[in-house]
């Protein structure tokens, strides 16, 4: 096992490229999907503020 | 829309009708991904033999040439979804352009950080300014600046369509990068694989660079797939389907 982690002495300069492929490409994944909840939030708050403003006054003015 | 494009085709060019369609294809594009990926680190990490002139540095060639695949090959994805956003004026087409320039930015990011810490203990340099390394980083700033432009502008489909035009300029330098070492005298290596003609390659080490490059390609299905959802959920935001999947969501 630490023969294998050693990696014929280049072990400093072959994990962290592994390690960075898998970094960005981890980060590259989860993105998208905080960014689609966070739309769908900001979306309800919208709709709830819509059908508060109807409540209040039943014939929009504007 | 021409009546030779099948009608199962034009449907799914509606958003809707897609972001479902990408919604169940994603999680299996994904887990072939790890599949096929974690088969290629076994075979290229602990199967294949070390390199008689390279010892173990080269195994970084699992990862850095399919990212350098990908890095083109996503380059020529978007610049054909430009083209047919800009000519048709479909907007999926100008989701999956604008979407596929993050992912292949990462790939090209990976690329150039791979080759780094590839080219200090064999070249004895991080870097150095010739012609397939300074091409890769030019594809970088091309990612960059489509991105860039695509959010300059207050109006996203405005921002896509002068986004759109500058991946399609960029796309000459596509062939620069791959050609990059025939052409100019390089201290890259030249191809190890080809297409056509035998590759100068041994069969255990030619396996995981194949089955990382199937993988890089499915892991970038899921990866598109899941940033078109969410762009077409920004782009739809007053439509009723969203509204529904909001409240849906909401829900649970």
């Amino acid at each position: 096992m630490s023969h294998f982690l050693a990696m014929g002495g280049y072990a400093a300069y072959v994990w962290p490229a592994y390690a960075v492929f898998f970094i960005v490409l981890i980060a590259d994944y989860l993105a998208p999907g905080i960014r689609r909840r966070r739309q769908l939030r900001e979306l309800r708050a919208r709709l709830a503020r819509q059908s508060a403003r109807q409540q209040r006054n039943p014939t929009p003015s504007s | 829309m021409a009546n030779w494009i099948p009608l199962w085709l034009h449907k799914l060019g509606s958003p809707p009708i897609f972001y479902r369609f990408a919604g169940t294809l994603r999680p299996w594009a994904l887990g072939l991904a790890l599949l096929f990926g974690a088969a290629a680190l076994y075979g290229g990490l602990v199967l294949a033999p070390a390199d008689y002139q390279q010892g173990d540095a080269y195994r970084i060639i699992f990862i850095h040439v399919p990212s350098a695949w990908m890095s083109l090959f996503i380059y020529g994805v978007m610049a054909l979804a430009s083209f047919i956003a800009l000519v048709w004026r479909i907007k999926l087409a100008e989701v999956v352009a604008m979407e596929s320039a993050p992912i292949g930015a990462a790939f090209t990011f990976v690329t150039l950080v791979t080759g780094s810490l590839w080219g200090k203990p064999m070249w004895g340099t991080w870097w150095t300014w010739d012609a397939r390394l300074t091409s890769e980083l030019v594809l970088l700033f091309l990612y960059l600046g489509v991105i860039g432009l695509y959010h300059a502008f207050e109006d996203r489909r405005q921002g896509a369509r002068a986004a759109a035009f500058l991946a399609i300029v960029g796309i000459v330098n596509v062939p620069i990068v791959h050609f990059s070492v025939n052409w100019w005298n390089t201290l890259h290596q030249g191809s190890t694989v080809r297409i056509l003609g035998p590759s100068k390659m041994s069969g255990d080490m030619l396996w995981p660079l194949l089955t990382m490059m199937l993988a890089t390609k499915l892991y970038y299905i899921a990866s598109l797939f899941g940033r078109v959802r969410a762009d077409l959920l920004a782009l739809e935001s007053g439509k009723d389907w969203v509204r529904q999947i909001a409240e849906a969501e909401e829900r649970r």
